[in-house]
């Protein structure tokens, strides 16, 4: 078939797989540089009026954190909720302490439901990003001094209903992440 | 699934250290974050250079989405247009007509008020635009409305500074980086402008909702006058806003105002002007500011 080519799985792009291994900066560094680049989703072509992007960033942090448990260091959401606050426009600092508790709870979560499908990964997530949706508009509702009115709700369904999609990009990025491509 | 490897130490000391300085160091970054927020609350500029910085990092992926988006709403405009090209020729055979007619009136109008400004020895100062840029980035996903420009303090932007598009007024410059420049939306809730309607000069002001609307709210109360279809413009007190600037549109009112929608949306404008503060006043206070340091702009309303 000659659209067998077009949709080649990552793994068929590499031919010799004997011998090889992924490397290490593209293993380890993949999840850092791939949730870095949704930080900066801002930007992007889109100048929005209202709050209306998926907090892409932080899905993709959630989308790893399930995934692969171990790649992301328990430390990690301090270096990378820092860099989300440079670009994200919320009061500097709310990302720090948002992404750390993040995976202190993602930590409990693990220990509490040992085995889950991806039913329950996806109601353990909808929680931890309403939650965070929810604390965000509060807290730039308290640098503003003006109660903000009920905005996030379409943002919130738009984030919910995606994370799934977010999911099957990061299980894309993660064969990317895998590729046999350093010689032994 | 079962428990990842890495969290089973076993006996290794190692490991078992590794795992426990991840939870201190998380901890500590809650705790580091929770100090950080408190100070970014009490003074939001404390942190600006660090986002200015980071500005200037994005600044050529912010240049190259701008440079996309404009071409993508020429080739979606284009498309469009075929759908509608015979509706919207007799529609815009009929503009032209009534257009024409108004000019017609303008030009009287015109005249009449340069008699009367000369009779009144009243000079209009002419307003050069600081610089004109490209919006390059927007916070798309935070309630709060910033955007940034790519234009920034080696152009003469600093803080304060008005940003209009042709359509209308867009914000105003409150962190000003070497190259690149962070803009408040005039619909984030921090910023209130003060409009007047266009029609009769009845006076408001104008607040953001965040939600891509905004809030008109009246400053003597009473019996709410607004219709829908009212036009503000800028009044120009405060010294900040040259006066004149479209910025709103009621679209419903209510007890005592009306929620409006943007006269220049930033998601259709490209390029934007940024204009020197109005009054010489402000321009010496916004200087001074300046000169004193973060401190006292924190405290600006």
């Amino acid at each position: 078939m000659i659209f067998d080519r077009f949709v080649a799985s990552p793994e068929e792009l590499v031919r010799k797989r004997i011998n090889r291994a992924p490397l290490p900066a593209l293993a380890f560094g993949l999840p850092w540089i791939t949730i870095m680049l949704a930080s900066m989703a801002s930007f992007s072509p889109v100048i929005a009026s209202a709050p209306v992007l998926p907090p892409l960033a932080y899905m993709m942090l959630l989308a790893w954190r399930t995934m692969r448990p171990g790649i992301l260091p328990l430390w990690a959401g301090l270096p990378l909720g820092f860099f989300d606050d440079l670009y994200s426009g919320q009061t500097f600092g709310s990302g720090i302490v948002l992404w750390s508790a993040t995976m202190l709870a993602m930590e409990v979560i693990d220990e509490r439901f040992l085995w889950r499908g991806f039913v329950q990964d996806w109601l353990a997530a909808s929680g931890l990003i309403t939650i965070y949706l929810v604390l965000c508009a509060i807290l730039s509702g308290l640098a503003t001094g003006y109660p903000l009115p009920l905005v996030i709700g379409p943002q919130l369904l738009l984030s919910l209903a995606l994370y799934p999609a977010v999911t099957s990009i990061v299980a894309l990025l993660d064969r990317i992440r895998l590729l046999p491509l350093k010689r032994l | 699934m079962a428990r990842s490897r890495d969290r089973r130490p076993g006996y290794s000391r190692r490991a078992q250290y590794g795992i426990f300085t991840g939870y201190v160091i998380a901890i500590l970054g809650v705790v580091a974050g929770l100090a950080v927020l408190a100070v970014s609350l009490i003074n939001p500029d404390a942190f600006s250079f660090a986002r200015s910085a980071a500005a200037e990092l994005a600044r050529p992926v912010g240049r190259a989405g701008a440079e996309s988006r404009f071409a993508g709403q020429g080739v979606f405009a284009a498309i469009g247009a075929y759908f509608k090209a015979g509706q919207q020729n007799a529609e815009l055979r009929r503009e032209v007509e009534a257009a024409r007619a108004n000019a017609v009136s303008m030009q009287a109008l015109e005249d009449e008020n340069r008699r009367l400004k000369a009779l009144l020895g009243i000079i209009d100062p002419a307003r050069k635009p600081v610089a004109t840029a490209h919006l390059i980035g927007s916070t798309g996903s935070s309630t709060r409305r910033y955007a940034v420009i790519d234009a920034g303090s080696t152009h003469g932007i600093v803080p304060g500074q008005p940003v209009r598009a042709a359509g209308g007024l867009i914000g105003r410059v409150i962190e000003a980086g070497p190259r690149t420049a962070r803009v408040l939306l005039v619909t984030d809730p921090d910023n209130v402008v003060p409009v007047r309607r266009a029609s009769d000069g009845l006076s408001a002001f104008v607040q953001g909702a965040s939600d891509g609307r905004i809030d008109i709210r009246l400053i003597n109360m009473g019996v709410n006058p607004l219709k829908k279809g009212d036009v503000f413009v800028t009044s120009g007190s405060g010294g900040l806003y040259p006066p004149g600037i479209p910025v709103a549109v009621a679209t419903t009112p209510h007890r005592d105002g009306a929620t409006g929608h943007l006269s220049a949306d930033p998601a259709d404008n490209v390029y934007v002007v940024v204009e020197q503060a109005f009054s010489a006043q402000a321009r010496a206070d916004l200087e001074r500011m300046i000169e004193e340091g973060a401190k006292t702009a924190a405290e600006e309303p």
